[in-house]
């Protein structure tokens, strides 16, 4: 029914009401710590949404799976097989330090420090808004996945979870500008704290004094001071910096190791106490993880 | 009159579904403002249907998709919105290359809206490619409005 008459108040009071009660959300959303948990009911309601429009990605890529060509599969086939040869040997010698490593730390009296168990999970939606770095993966409470848990890619750590929903969670990339990270720099275990600024492949370090040891090409692993990345994941390498002598501090940029804008395949990682029946452990041969139905599907 | 009904929802939904989409890095950043421009064709078209009340709901539930404080987009969109519905029978006598201009203008206003905010929320710095989607919207509105009004007309939204 069209009216020429509009009824209830007034357009211009309508908008002064969903100003404030916007502006009202905004500041309950940012101050309030306990509205995590109405979000993530928020958010399992609207990720039927999420379902769809991650859909037309999905098919393009089961179908790329599907009609790839047997020589792109051979060829594949083969360049995989060449580097889990190269790996496998790495590992061999890396299993070998690593229990040498453990002897040393016993030696020592300092605590062992344990693997971590690991998840893979796919990325199911990018967030687009350019003000902050953020994507969903398919993983969620149901899977084990719990606030501030550490999410790496093949390279390095990517982010950290943001929110947790019942099948999928949300992930703050460490670009985001609301983001730190506490590393260290590989060559002489100099601390500093890595700051995303906005763009997806750098990362400022704050605070880093004229006089300290730094170089182009060092390289950043987490230090796990602060409790929420574990300690020595690779984060990234440092690619810039400005001795400014005029500013209280050196300006240094790093370049993230995770490939943040072609983010496929990612990795949960959980502390050996809390991780769930479906994660797999530190101490699995990995040529034995993959379950056996899919082999005989390759085969 | 059942179907009439679900036919404006339907459409909205169809623009979240494009809002959020996964797209390459590099695409992304031109992606228009495809619910902003669909909210103003509705606004213009049955502004006793689609208004500020309706924009609210859908800002609201774009900032849970986005992930950024709840309020954001719906504070954003609802001014552009505002400005359509209080000026729609002088918008509907607009040529499509003078509408375009306006959108040009509510798509900037709501890209700075969101910025503002999310400067006074966490501190952002300004790129100007943030304001590539204000340029697509821009060249995108011909074509969506040409549709949309074949949509409507098709169906007999009213």
């Amino acid at each position: 029914m069209n009216e020429v008459f509009a009824r209830g108040p007034s357009l211009f009071v309508r908008l002064a009401i969903i100003l404030v009660l916007s502006l009202g959300a905004m500041i309950v959303d940012t101050k309030v710590a306990n509205f995590a948990t109405a979000r993530t009911y928020l958010n399992s309601m609207v990720s039927p949404l999420q379902y769809i429009a991650n859909l037309p990605g999905a098919m393009l890529s089961w179908s790329a799976d599907r009609f790839s060509s047997r020589q792109t599969l051979l060829k594949n086939n083969e360049k995989l097989t060449n580097q889990v040869t190269l790996m496998s040997e790495q590992l061999q010698r890396f299993r070998i330090l690593e229990q040498e490593n453990k002897n040393l730390r016993k030696l020592l009296d300092a605590p062992v420090r344990d693997s971590m168990h690991k998840m893979i999970t796919e990325l199911m939606a990018v967030d687009t808004s350019p003000y902050s770095h953020q994507i969903v993966i398919n993983k969620g409470a149901l899977d084990g996945v719990f606030l501030s848990q550490s999410v790496l890619d093949d390279s390095g750590i990517v982010g950290q979870i943001s929110e947790v929903g019942t099948t999928n969670s949300r992930v703050l990339l460490i670009s985001d500008v609301t983001h730190a990270i506490p590393v260290r720099i590989e060559r002489n275990n100099v601390r500093f704290i890595a700051v995303g600024d906005g763009s997806l492949d750098s990362l400022q370090l704050q605070h880093v004094p004229h006089s300290a040891d730094i170089e182009e090409g060092d390289i950043l692993v987490s230090s796990g001071l602060g409790e929420v990345f574990p300690e020595g994941y690779p984060v990234g390498t440092i690619t810039k910096i400005i001795r400014n002598e005029s500013r209280p501090f050196a300006e240094v940029t790093a370049t993230p190791f995770a490939k943040l804008d072609r983010i496929k395949y990612l990795l949960l990682l959980w502390p050996q106490e809390t991780a769930p029946a479906g994660a797999i452990a530190p101490n699995t041969i990995l040529t034995d993880a993959i379950p056996p139905e899919d082999l005989e599907e390759k085969q | 009159m059942k179907l009439n009904q679900t036919l404006i929802p339907a459409s909205i939904i169809v623009a979240f579904i494009l809002q959020i989409m996964p797209m390459p890095a590099s695409i992304d950043v031109y992606r228009p403002d495809w619910l902003l421009l669909l909210l103003c064709y509705w606004t213009m078209a049955l502004p006793n249907r689609v208004g500020v009340g309706a924009t609210a709901i859908c800002g609201v539930v774009l900032d849970v998709l986005y992930g950024t404080s709840l309020g954001v987009h719906s504070f954003a969109m609802v001014i552009p919105v505002y400005l359509v519905a209080a000026n729609y029978q002088r918008f509907r006598n607009y040529s499509v290359v003078q509408q375009a201009i306006m959108i040009f203008i509510l798509s900037m206003l709501y890209h700075m809206l969101v910025y503002w905010l999310q400067y006074w929320l966490t501190g952002v710095q300004f790129r100007f490619e943030f304001l590539w989607p204000v340029i697509t919207s821009v060249f995108l509105w011909p074509w969506l409005f040409w549709f949309l009004r074949r949509y409507r007309r098709l169906f007999r939204v009213t």
